[in-house]
């Protein structure tokens, strides 16, 4: 059912949008965190700037990334000066992108989640002892951690989902950037409506589990609390 | 813990919101010191700034020898480093964990200290029974008893609640004074409580700090700043007298125990008090009539020999305050000016107070 290069596809989906939604998790984090409970003047700015992927064309995303990061671009040059090969084009810079594009996805759950949980339960942890890390870790995570599984399936299927992003930096290079969105574009023009059918399929029910797992995974609601 | 003879020390100086807080006391280092005044006159605030979760409030907070905050030297002990116990006004025990896994909180990390009685603790405060349970299915008394022994089983070397009975129905408040009594009874570490239930305090505390509008307007021990003369009209109705004596009798046809305290005798209503047990008792200020001469044509039970000793302006200009010492015992009757003049008092005279109403605990 599937030929090799669709199992390329899908297998290079997979890990995408599996690295993407860890480093976002845990770069994430401090950033939803940092939204929650912060009283700087600079708090509504970065939230509109974490924001922006949610109503930016992502070919806009990919376009600007793609002059910032090329090798005239003021990052790629410092890439270049480091040393390192470029991104664009290669796997790396797909994750660095696709990190970008769906980092609203990952930051705002969390935030949402935090903010839900208020001061007052870190401050009865404060008195009973516990430091600032021991609370992060004892008391805001678990609290948290509906909005955490939200973020994480979030990510990772918003990630498996995206296109013009990839299109503008990615290219379709096959076992390197030729993810599933494009290959089924490329399937499509060539007329390849069967295999387009197939792998649409798989996006569809992967999307479905995803959000199903989602609320399969949430701590059920008590009548009591 | 520190030895020394000094508690807590704090002045403290901040804005929170439109109240302007500028406190200063010090606090004996033992006994339950209440923090008393009306909703709104910063008291909370003040915990809060004690405990070090308040962090705009500017100045020196020390316990014992040990300085918690002290802005002119930029230093600051973060409140997890504090050893205190707080217990909030609603119980705010952590959800994701049980019963037991709410007491294992603290207990943990204050190292699992070997002189605390964890299974003591337990039984005296009944949370035995709910151990297992899930903090959603507890009632409001359940869940704040075991916030209580959660704070305790931290190791505190300050205990600081917050108005732990105000948000209880009647029942559960009466179940939980009773524990907080007994546990005043052995505790060996001060408390300061937070309360506007001037009953909750007559009967729970040793010290008194007096709030309102966001500054301390006197300290001291309980039975003298509570028959003060010079508060303002916002505790006016506070005021009077708290004594502490013992049941020498009851009396079951009347169902009237009889009270012995410094100042005389007392009948009160039979509420299951024991013969030999000691009682402590409010007299408010507006439940206190006088006479000249001694019983006669009233129907008031209770008749204490007492002299005047100062009389001063009340909150409304038709009244006056009257404090009385009786047997060493001081009292306090809120008259009219009229009566005053009528029965021509003065410092030094002769009076027989009639008392209408004795407050037993809440």
């Amino acid at each position: 059912m599937f030929s090799a290069q669709d199992l390329q596809a899908l297998w290079l989906t997979l890990r995408l949008a599996a690295t993407v939604t860890v480093l976002l998790l845990v770069l994430g984090m401090p950033l939803a965190w940092w939204l929650a409970h912060t009283h700087s003047r600079w708090r509504r700015p970065v939230a509109a700037v974490v924001a922006l992927p949610l109503v930016l064309p992502p070919t806009v995303l990919g376009f600007y990334l793609l002059m910032l990061l090329g090798p005239e671009g003021a990052v790629g040059r410092l890439i270049a000066a480091a040393g390192l090969s470029a991104l664009p084009f290669t796997f790396r810079g797909l994750v660095v992108a696709s990190m970008l594009y769906s980092l609203p996805f990952v930051v705002q759950p969390l935030q949402n989640a935090f903010e839900a949980i208020g001061q007052r339960p870190l401050d009865v942890a404060a008195t009973l002892g516990a430091g600032p890390l021991d609370r992060f870790c004892s008391i805001a995570l678990p609290l948290a951690l509906p909005g955490v599984v939200t973020a994480t399936v979030l990510g990772f299927a918003h990630t498996v989902g995206e296109f013009g992003v990839v299109l503008m930096i990615g290219g379709n290079i096959p076992g390197q950037t030729r993810v599933m969105s494009m290959l089924i574009y490329d399937h499509v023009q060539a007329g390849e409506y069967h295999q387009a059918h197939v792998l649409s399929l798989c996006l569809l029910l992967v999307s479905f589990l995803a959000l199903l797992a989602m609320s399969l995974l949430r701590p059920g609601r008590h009548p009591h609390d | 813990m520190t030895d020394s003879q000094r508690g807590l020390d704090a002045k403290l100086a901040w804005r929170r919101g439109a109240l302007a807080l500028d406190v200063d006391f010090a606090l004996p280092p033992r006994g339950i010191t209440a923090l008393f005044g009306p909703s709104g006159a910063g008291k909370t605030t003040c915990l809060r700034a004690i405990a070090g979760l308040e962090r705009g409030a500017a100045g020196r907070v020390s316990f014992g020898d040990t300085v918690w905050q002290d802005d002119a030297h930029r230093a600051f002990l973060p409140a997890h480093r504090r050893r205190i116990g707080y217990v909030f006004q609603e119980a705010s025990l952590f959800t994701h964990r049980s019963v037991a896994g709410n007491l294992e909180f603290g207990f943990r990390r204050a190292g699992r200290p070997a002189h605390l009685d964890r299974d003591g603790l337990i039984d005296e405060f009944g949370v035995r029974a709910l151990l297992h349970r899930r903090v959603g299915a507890l009632s409001g008394g359940e869940r704040q008893r075991v916030a209580m022994v959660r704070a305790l089983l931290a190791d505190p070397c300050l205990l600081l609640f917050d108005e732990p009975l105000s948000a209880l129905d009647a029942l559960a408040r009466s179940e939980l004074l009773g524990c907080l009594e007994r546990l005043h009874a052995k505790l060996s570490v001060p408390m300061v409580y937070v309360s506007h239930n001037i009953d909750e305090v007559a009967r729970l505390a040793d010290h008194l700090v007096l709030m309102d509008a966001g500054h301390v307007v006197a300290q001291g021990a309980l039975q003298t700043t509570l028959t003060r003369l010079d508060l303002p009209p916002s505790l006016a109705g506070a005021m009077g007298a708290v004594i502490e004596g013992s049941v020498v009798g009851y009396e079951a046809h009347d169902q009237l125990i009889e009270v012995d305290f410094p100042g005389g005798r007392l009948w009160l209503p039979y509420r299951h008090e024991v013969v030999g047990q000691a009682l402590r008792c409010r007299i408010g200020a507006r439940d206190v009539v006088l006479a000249t001469a001694p019983g006669g044509g009233s129907s008031a039970l209770n008749d204490i020999h007492c002299r005047v000793v100062a009389m001063a302006d009340a909150d409304h200009p038709s009244q006056c305050l009257v404090q009385l010492d009786a047997g060493g015992c001081p009292l306090l009757a809120r008259i009219t000016r009229r009566s005053w003049h009528a029965l021509a008092l003065a410092p030094g005279k002769e009076v027989w107070a009639q008392v209408k109403a004795v407050a037993v605990g809440a």
